[in-house]
């Protein structure tokens, strides 16, 4: 197990203790979790869901929706009615 | 009596014949919360200014002759439940400062009934954990002995509910958090079936296993909470179109005939002396109300946990992509975006949350998702089955709650797969989506609670409930209560 690399998918920053502490701790989850290969599951459909439920759709009607003041209350930073980011296009 | 002992179906009797005022009862919380919560530390955020405000609406809608069964009630909701206007952390640094601008549906409910939001309760974060010890603003105590964990992820509410600190709590469920912290702590808790109680406001740990239930001190108020919070909700397209009964009318009817599945499975080595006891008494209980035990198997028991650590770490590295810095929680700035991410997300994580997403990404990455995720779902499809074949024979299924009673404080910490195995009975009803409930059936040797799991069929809590009733009140286990 890569754990650099899987900390870079997950978009983590991982010091140097925790690369070495996870690499033990979720090695050995991952031990544990290889006891499903005990079990043949070749004829066995995958649960998609628990309950039998279908695609739910509704009327497009227009509804009551957060004022945009509300909705950005929580941004870290925030320009007029933009949220702010560091530069993306170079 | 005091009166922040008072149940819920007590208060109500008080409340609507003007012995009792709603502000009174909310003064006697906040007081007792005051007295008791610096040491237990089931509260993230005590509501009071909130608190008292809605008793004083209340007061003035029960003087308006404004009757529902939780107007005028202190409760408290788990901090990973969203409430309009009062912050909720999910026990997490990347939340810290969150405010939702909405209510969730569960919130929304119990507020339609006029309830008193007494505070957000404590957990692990982000639901991650059975021992609210991943807690980033300080581990809840258990009140039965404040060296040992309340359990899980609901430890905040559990123990609240333990303590009379509020009178019934909500809490919520993804492989056990309900039950386990409900039987550590000698109260009652209830996890229902998938699709029964709205998510919607719940933040997302692993969406396909996530319920929200009811902590109480008695079987009845958690038909009650029941009644209040169930139902399909629009904003949740997983909640079932399926008509609701009325819960309180399934309780006080004899149990004469029915037939209660006992799984082997659950009875191995490795079950605590004084939990297999207890349960073994309670099964005999029940057999003397006139229920017939049956013994049965549900042979893929063991391989729930290791499914469960699959799907549900894979659902979270998902659903926790969006703490990201940009519309809410924390922002640690960065040289770019993806340093913005990735410092934002390191600081704002505790280790558990940060382990659980590793474990989720290593399963969904590229060329392991068949061995993982697929395998998983494979095996879940495995524990449905091994469900609804016992449920052809048999009415409920009886189980411990837990293998054992609750734990010391730091004993699992260090051993992430340790502390997972404290949920192996109650993980596989998340798997298959089916109802389950934590009472009181007893104590330990070292006069810890133990918690009695009684299984029923999709959407079938009534009959749940009912058994739990009729154990309950042939029993005294319910009526002890900490010393504190």
């Amino acid at each position: 197990m890569d754990i650099e690399h899987l900390a870079m998918l997950a978009k983590l920053n991982l010091s140097d203790e925790e690369k070495a502490l996870f690499a033990k701790q979720v090695g050995s989850v991952i031990d544990y979790i290889g006891k499903l290969n005990e079990l043949d599951t070749s004829q066995v459909e995958p649960t998609a869901h628990v309950l039998p439920i279908k695609n739910v759709f509704r009327e497009d009607n227009i509804q009551d929706s957060l004022p945009r003041d509300k909705a950005m209350h929580n941004a870290p930073r925030k320009d007029e009615n933009y949220y702010r980011v560091p530069k993306v296009i170079e | 009596m005091e009166l922040y002992h008072l149940s819920i179906e007590e208060a109500r009797r008080v409340l609507d014949n003007g012995e009792l005022s709603p502000v009174e009862l909310a003064n006697s919380l906040l007081d007792r919360i005051g007295a008791l919560d610096d040491e237990i530390c089931s509260y993230i955020t005590v509501t009071k200014e909130k608190a008292l405000e809605q008793a004083r609406d209340a007061e003035k809608a029960l003087k308006e002759g404004v009757r529902h069964p939780l107007l005028g009630i202190p409760l408290a909701i788990k901090d990973n439940i969203c409430t309009k206007d009062i912050r909720t952390t999910c026990s997490s640094l990347i939340l810290e400062n969150f405010v939702p601008p909405y209510d969730s549906t569960a919130a929304k409910k119990l507020g339609e009934q006029g309830y008193v939001l007494t505070g957000k309760t404590n957990l692990d974060e982000f639901a991650m954990g059975s021992s609210t010890e991943n807690a980033a603003f300080g581990r809840t105590k258990n009140p039965w002995d404040k060296a040992r964990v309340p359990g899980g992820s609901s430890g905040g509410s559990a123990a609240a509910v333990a303590s009379s600190q509020c009178l019934a709590a909500l809490g919520s469920d993804t492989g056990g958090s309900i039950r386990q912290p409900a039987a550590f702590c000698g109260v009652v808790g209830l996890k229902p079936t998938y699709g029964r109680v709205s998510r919607y406001g719940l933040v997302a740990f692993a969406s396909s296993l996530d319920q929200i239930g009811p902590i109480t001190r008695s079987v009845r108020d958690s038909a009650i909470v029941m009644n209040a919070i169930s139902g399909n909700d629009r904003n949740d397209s997983t909640s079932a179109e399926v008509d609701v009964p009325d819960f309180s009318s399934a309780l006080g009817h004899d149990i004469k005939g029915m037939k209660f599945g006992i799984p082997r499975e659950y009875f191995r080595e490795g079950l605590d002396r004084g939990v297999e006891d207890a349960v073994a008494a309670a099964i005999k209980q029940l057999e003397s109300l006139g229920a017939h035990p049956v013994e049965i198997s549900l042979p893929h028991t063991e391989y729930a946990v290791a499914a469960y650590y699959i799907l549900a770490t894979s659902e979270a590295s998902s659903n926790l992509a969006r703490y990201d810095g940009v519309k809410y929680g924390l922002r640690v700035d960065g040289e770019d975006l993806s340093e913005m991410y990735r410092k934002t997300r390191e600081s704002g994580f505790g280790a558990e949350v940060k382990r659980r997403i590793i474990l989720g990404t290593y399963a969904l990455s590229s060329g392991y998702y068949d061995a993982y995720y697929k395998k998983a779902q494979q095996v879940r499809t495995l524990v449905v089955q091994d469900f609804n074949k016992a449920f052809e024979d048999v009415d409920l299924i009886v189980t411990p709650t837990t293998p054992a009673p609750a734990f010391k404080a730091g004993d699992k910490t260090d051993d992430p797969l340790q502390m997972y195995l404290t949920d192996i009975f109650t993980i596989s009803l998340n798997l298959a989506g089916v109802p389950g409930i934590s009472i009181p059936c007893g104590f330990t040797s070292q006069d810890l609670p133990v918690g009695l799991q009684i299984i029923g069929k999709h959407f079938d809590e009534a009959t749940v409930l009912k058994a739990a009733y009729a154990y309950e009140q042939a029993t005294e286990w319910h009526k002890r209560k900490p010393e504190i």
